[in-house]
């Protein structure tokens, strides 16, 4: 192929019916706490692994939502689990319950082995 | 009967005596469109129209990409004006939708801001010692194309239809985003229903396809694509945009703006270089023509002097649709009947 100096942009688009909204029940089944969640980026501003990589808590959660899920799994592996962004988060989210809890939904863990519970604080 | 609602909004078009003044890149890509236009007001409809050879610039490009003031383009818009003034005419006729965008712009501060008006006189006044006056009447070329299209229909040699099989062709138009969306009261139908070019094929035996990013940019969008790393962005529009329109498998795509018929016509050389993909079945990519040379097409004018043969996508499949009479041989002979070089073949597209 010939070299142009630059490539197609993809979309950014947001295709709603990509949304599975069993995945979505199902992290605010077992993170109830994530309903309060205003997306005001605190937990990113202050997440130390996001401070040496391009890793973004905060556009996580919101791509999970969306049902852009591509890429997720392997990002989210990228967490220390330190628990940083639960000190900082000014609506009691919580967040490292919220990134473990998306790990396994995203690895096809049933939530109801966790009912009810918000499991590893 | 489906109502129409662009017939709710028409806007004025001045009858004749016509100042013409002639885009940049048009020159360039499309050099026989202008000419044509021309032709078409003088020989065809007798009007008077004048071409000065003065003209210049709109600044449009650099403006939309900000690298030149609104006090600059103000004030060589001033100096536009003054040659209309001197000429004696009065209806301003840029040949182009971004020239026509930056007049409708700095006209309309002008009415908002007398005092920018003040200034644009004492700027010109001090570097050229020249005045001005208003148009009355300020329309695009397809405008003055559209309200004598029916004028024209009946000194056409052929019409929109597929001789194949005899139903008409159908035709993706784009108006361009600086004809109708910054003063939607300046174009025919407004933005959410401009029938402009529409107007034309619909009047001429073609039928228009309604296609969901219909009104989406043609990706020029001025800064994105001075910066060649931001290309990506530019090329990713008009990728939406044929993605879009591939499905309704479109005869060929009709544009009423210079940068639009450009990025229209290479992007998809790029696109099939880049993606080995292209949006027609035959691999050729879609013609895309302006509304000048489509006319001028229907009225018999010969291909190659209209300068077909210098768009990326080849027009000899349409040409051939519609049944037009063209010499094969003469496409690249010059007008001084020596033939050109051939310029080279793409790979990714197909041609005859
Ligand atoms: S800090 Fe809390 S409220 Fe703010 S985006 Fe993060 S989780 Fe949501
Ligand atoms: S728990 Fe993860 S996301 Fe939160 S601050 Fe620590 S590394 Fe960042």
């Amino acid at each position: 192929m010939k070299n142009f100096g630059f490539t197609i942009s993809t979309g950014r688009s947001i295709n709603l019916d990509e949304i599975r909204e069993e995945n979505i029940s199902k992290l605010l089944e077992m993170v109830p706490s994530y309903k309060w969640c205003i997306g005001c980026g605190g937990c990113t501003a202050t997440c130390s692994a996001g401070a040496f990589t391009n890793f973004n808590i905060r556009k996580i959660h919101n791509s999970f939502v969306r049902g852009q899920y591509q890429g997720l799994d392997k990002e989210l592996q990228q967490c220390m689990l330190c628990g940083k962004c639960l000190l900082v988060c000014p609506r009691g989210v919580n967040t490292r319950s919220l990134i473990v809890n998306m790990r396994r939904i995203l690895a096809g863990v049933e939530a109801n082995t966790f009912k009810g519970k918000e499991v590893i604080q | 009967m489906e109502k129409r609602f662009w017939n709710e909004y028409q806007k004025e078009i001045a009858d004749d005596h016509y100042f013409y003044e002639r885009s940049c890149i048009r020159q360039t890509f499309f050099p026989g469109s202008e000419a044509a236009f021309l032709r078409i007001l003088r020989d065809e409809l007798g009007k008077d129209i004048c071409d000065n050879p003065h003209q210049h610039t709109c600044t449009g490009i650099g403006y939309h990409s900000d690298v030149v003031p609104f006090e600059t383009t103000m004030t060589v818009v001033a100096r536009l004006f003054s040659l209309m003034t001197e000429c004696g005419y009065e209806n301003y006729v840029p040949s182009c939708v971004t020239s026509f965008g930056v007049f409708s712009e700095v006209l309309e501060k002008w009415e908002h801001n007398p005092a920018l008006m003040d200034q644009a006189r004492q700027y010109l006044w001090e570097a050229t010692k020249r005045e001005f006056k208003t148009p009355k009447n300020i329309v695009h070329p397809s405008d003055v194309i559209y309200k004598f299209r029916f004028e024209l229909k009946p000194r056409m040699k052929y019409q929109l239809i597929n001789r194949y099989t005899g139903q008409p062709l159908r035709v993706v138009e784009h108006i361009g985003c600086h004809y109708a969306k910054i003063f939607p009261d300046r174009g025919i139908g407004k933005a959410e229903f401009p029938y402009v070019l529409a107007g034309m094929i619909e009047a001429w035996g073609g039928t228009v396809i309604d296609y969901p990013e219909r009104r989406h940019c043609c990706g020029f969008g001025f800064r994105q694509y001075l910066i060649q790393e931001n290309r990506g962005y530019s090329i990713a529009n008009t990728k939406k945009k044929f993605q879009s329109m591939e499905p309704y498998e479109p005869d060929f795509i009709l544009t009423n703006c210079p940068g639009c018929n450009m990025f229209l016509d290479k992007w998809q050389y790029t696109i099939a270089e880049m993606e080995h993909k292209t949006y027609d079945k035959e691999g050729y990519g879609i013609p895309v023509l302006t509304y000048e040379e489509l006319t001028g097409l229907l009225l018999g004018y010969d291909p190659w002097t209209l300068g077909l043969q210098l768009h990326q996508v080849q027009c000899e499949p349409l040409l051939n649709k519609i049944g037009i009479v063209y010499k094969p041989d003469e496409k690249y002979k010059g007008i001084s009947g020596r033939l050109l070089p051939r310029p080279e073949r793409p790979e990714c597209l197909r041609q005859d």
